[in-house]
């Protein structure tokens, strides 16, 4: 009888799959925490809602390194996913060797050029080709405070960077970590961008930091950025090397320290602790930097396929990731903004909001400007290079000439 | 046919295990050569381009600091766990009561990956954690111990996990020289009227030299290979200030996408194993031959 159970249930299942699947993607990605994780099984439910199957090819671990690894090892013996989480100008390298499949066709039937905003879809194309899609866009330069920890110090959370000196040296003589951080080297890089653009301004970075141009670059504005980053020095507390993010953000969190410079990740950090955005935490631009944006777009290339079918489903998936509904679910859970523009933003709380409107806003004063320190800006090996001198420039005490002398070696060694 | 056998199965036996070896180990060798003259950045590109990989390197501050850190971590990881193997042993070898059960106790580190030592070891020299907060809860509030977090320092918080590691492996080694040293010469030397340490410094250490060198020769390798210890201490920070080598070519061949420059700084990795393995290899073979 039990066996005849089974056999039954079996059959129920059999009968259930639909017969007249298109095709499955395989897609490789390393969102498995929390809220990522639960934004792709939202993506991978609305897939077999259209009949695609979806095959997990999740690789956790290092922000995408292991992930990365995987896929050239993939891409090499000729047998690539079908999708991959791919970002910046990690695009136009696959692209250049020839790994990645056109999507024009969905993406000029559902009119992406404008949908999205030009400084986005130009990094998703490749050959004036759409080759990936877009799933959000973080900002990078937030300063996450304490409200609590300022008004026992008798500070005001600062604006510039020169105010933030001040207050920050109160934080300290009152017994509180002033600046919370982590000394991991992309840590150190978040942290230097947002003093590049607070002190240098969105031109000078655009110049200096995503060209390249080495004019910028031996410019007195460096030296001037070394100095402000090198001061920061003394607003950390002494454990913080190797410290990752996450636990210099419950620092805050619990008001041991005052402020974090970190990416609009962190607030999923607060909403877990239960915090509230306004009374127990703030969100506001880093020091200098309101009316600048520094994006890192998360987003998913295609990879060529020999199987019309599979083409076919990346088509779907192309469409579904544009999709209203998915960017809205994805970019709550993730503490990001959508890709798309002009959506419905009722669900969305302040920080997301003030997000928009900067991304809005900054897209047309020329602020919008790509992360360095999260790919989004410079090739690997350059980017690489930044991170270098940035983070065994805030760990020693080399001189603000120093920093600036070895970044402009090693970024003209790098290009 | 089976003389044929008989002559030839050696042959036949050891063929696949030579094929391995052959591809995977010399062929990637040389694979990896190649790659090192090439212009490859994310994957293998054959355009080559000379010696401009090697240049490259050369002038990357971060792999100068990667080499001093492997000159500084291999001689003082050696030396000290010679050193203190060496003791252990002759402790050890004194008749101790309980011998068996000390002397696991100085193995066991060698059981336990680098990965773990590393991870462990990172929480007790971590200043807000360990061995600074302990001392502090105990009243002594002056103590400072911040290897770890001090760019100047953070490469001894490596060369103290890894001789905490190893030491116990060297020990066995020059416990099993030592419980090979003739009981008579000891005698010999006792009656002469030497003292233990004459007896130790004179005469058994000299029969230690086989043992020395097989120890430096385990150990050298150890320290030019050392990867995950570094990764799980440190993660080569603050700053790069404790990476190695090996921590080096990982990252930019594999996250920084600069294989050429990676592949370069593993020829030259390759080149530091071969001037201990050779010297070692040519002693041994011609040893035997005489």
């Amino acid at each position: 009888m039990k066996f005849k159970l089974h056999a039954l249930a079996a059959a129920t299942t059999l009968a259930m799959t639909p017969v007249s699947q298109a095709a499955d993607v395989e897609v490789l990605h390393w969102w498995t925490s929390g809220g990522e994780a639960a934004s792709v099984q939202f993506l991978k439910q609305q897939l077999e809602g259209k009949n695609v199957g979806w095959t997990d090819f999740a690789v956790a671990g290092g922000g995408g390194e292991s992930a990365m690894t995987v896929l050239k090892s993939r891409a090499i013996s000729g047998n690539p996913p079908t999708a991959a989480q791919i970002k910046g100008p990690s695009i136009q390298e696959w692209g250049e060797l020839g790994f990645l499949a056109s999507i024009d066709d969905v993406a000029n039937a559902a009119d992406w050029d404008n949908l999205l905003p030009s400084v986005v879809s130009d990094v998703m194309k490749y050959n004036g080709e759409y080759v990936a899609a877009p799933v959000n866009v973080h900002r990078v330069n937030w300063l996450w405070a304490n409200p609590a920890v300022f008004q026992k110090a008798g500070a005001t959370i600062p604006t510039t960077w020169d105010d933030f000196m001040l207050q920050a040296q109160k934080l300290k003589d009152a017994g509180f970590v002033a600046l919370a951080h982590g000394g991991q080297a992309w840590q150190d890089a978040t942290v230097f961008e947002a003093v590049v653009l607070g002190v240098g301004g969105a031109d000078y970075y655009q110049k200096a930091f995503v060209e390249g141009d080495m004019a910028a670059l031996n410019s007195d504005t460096t030296v001037e950025v070394f100095e402000t980053f090198g001061k920061l020095r003394q607003y950390i507390d002494a454990n913080s090397p190797g410290r990752d993010w996450n636990v210099a953000t419950s620092m805050v969190i619990n008001g041991e320290a005052g402020m974090q410079i970190m990416g609009d990740w962190a607030k999923g950090e607060f909403k877990v602790a239960g915090k509230n955005v306004g009374t127990d935490y703030v969100c506001v631009a880093a020091p200098g930097t309101s009316g600048s944006f520094t994006f890192n777009v998360d987003s998913f290339a295609f990879f060529t396929q020999s199987d019309d079918a599979k083409s076919a489903a990346q088509g779907v998936m192309a469409d579904a990731i544009l999709s209203t509904e998915f960017q809205e679910v994805f970019n709550l859970n993730k503490g990001s903004i959508p890709a798309r523009l002009s959506m419905d933003r009722a669900e969305f709380d302040s920080c997301a909001h003030d997000s928009m409107d900067a991304f809005i806003a900054s897209s047309q004063t020329g602020g919008l400007v790509p992360s360095f320190a999260h790919g989004m800006a410079v090739s690997e090996a350059v980017a690489g290079a930044i991170y270098d001198t940035a983070t065994n420039f805030f760990n020693s005490s080399d001189s603000a000439e120093q920093g600036a002398k070895q970044l402009v070696a090693a970024i003209a060694a790098a290009q | 046919m089976f003389k044929y056998l008989a002559t030839h199965l050696p042959k036949v036996v050891l063929a696949p295990t030579a094929i391995v070896m052959l591809v995977c180990m010399y062929g990637f060798i040389g694979w990896t050569a190649g790659l090192s003259f090439t212009k490859s950045r994310m994957l293998p590109q054959w355009e080559f381009v000379g010696l401009t990989q090697y240049e490259k390197l050369f002038s990357n501050p971060r792999w100068m600091v990667a080499l001093d850190n492997l000159l500084i971590f291999t001689l003082l990881f050696i030396f000290i766990s010679l050193v203190l193997g060496l003791l252990l042993a002759i402790f050890l070898d004194r008749k101790v009561r309980g011998e068996g059960v000390i002397r696991t106790i100085y193995l066991y580190p060698m059981a336990i990956s680098f990965v773990v030592t590393g991870t462990a070891w990172k929480w007790i020299l971590n200043p807000g954690l360990g061995l600074e907060k302990l001392a502090h809860d105990l009243g002594f509030s002056n103590f400072e111990f911040r290897w770890l977090v001090d760019q100047d320092m953070a490469i001894y918080t490596i060369v103290i996990a890894a001789v905490w590691q190893s030491s116990g492996f060297v020990m066995a080694m020059f416990l099993a020289g030592l419980r090979g040293v003739d009981d008579n010469l000891v005698k010999a030397a006792q009656v002469d009227g030497a003292s233990v340490i004459q007896t130790y410094w004179h005469i058994i250490l000299p029969l230690m030299k086989p043992v020395f060198f097989g120890a430096v020769v385990v150990l050298a390798h150890i320290a030019i290979k050392s990867f995950d210890l570094v990764q799980a201490l440190t993660g080569g920070g603050p700053g790069y200030a404790s990476d190695l080598p090996a921590n080096f070519m990982y990252t930019f061949a594999f996250s920084r996408a600069q294989m050429g420059l990676g592949a370069a700084s593993a020829m030259v990795m390759l080149g530091g194993v071969l001037a201990i393995l050779v010297p070692y290899l040519y002693s041994e073979l011609r040893s035997k031959k005489s």
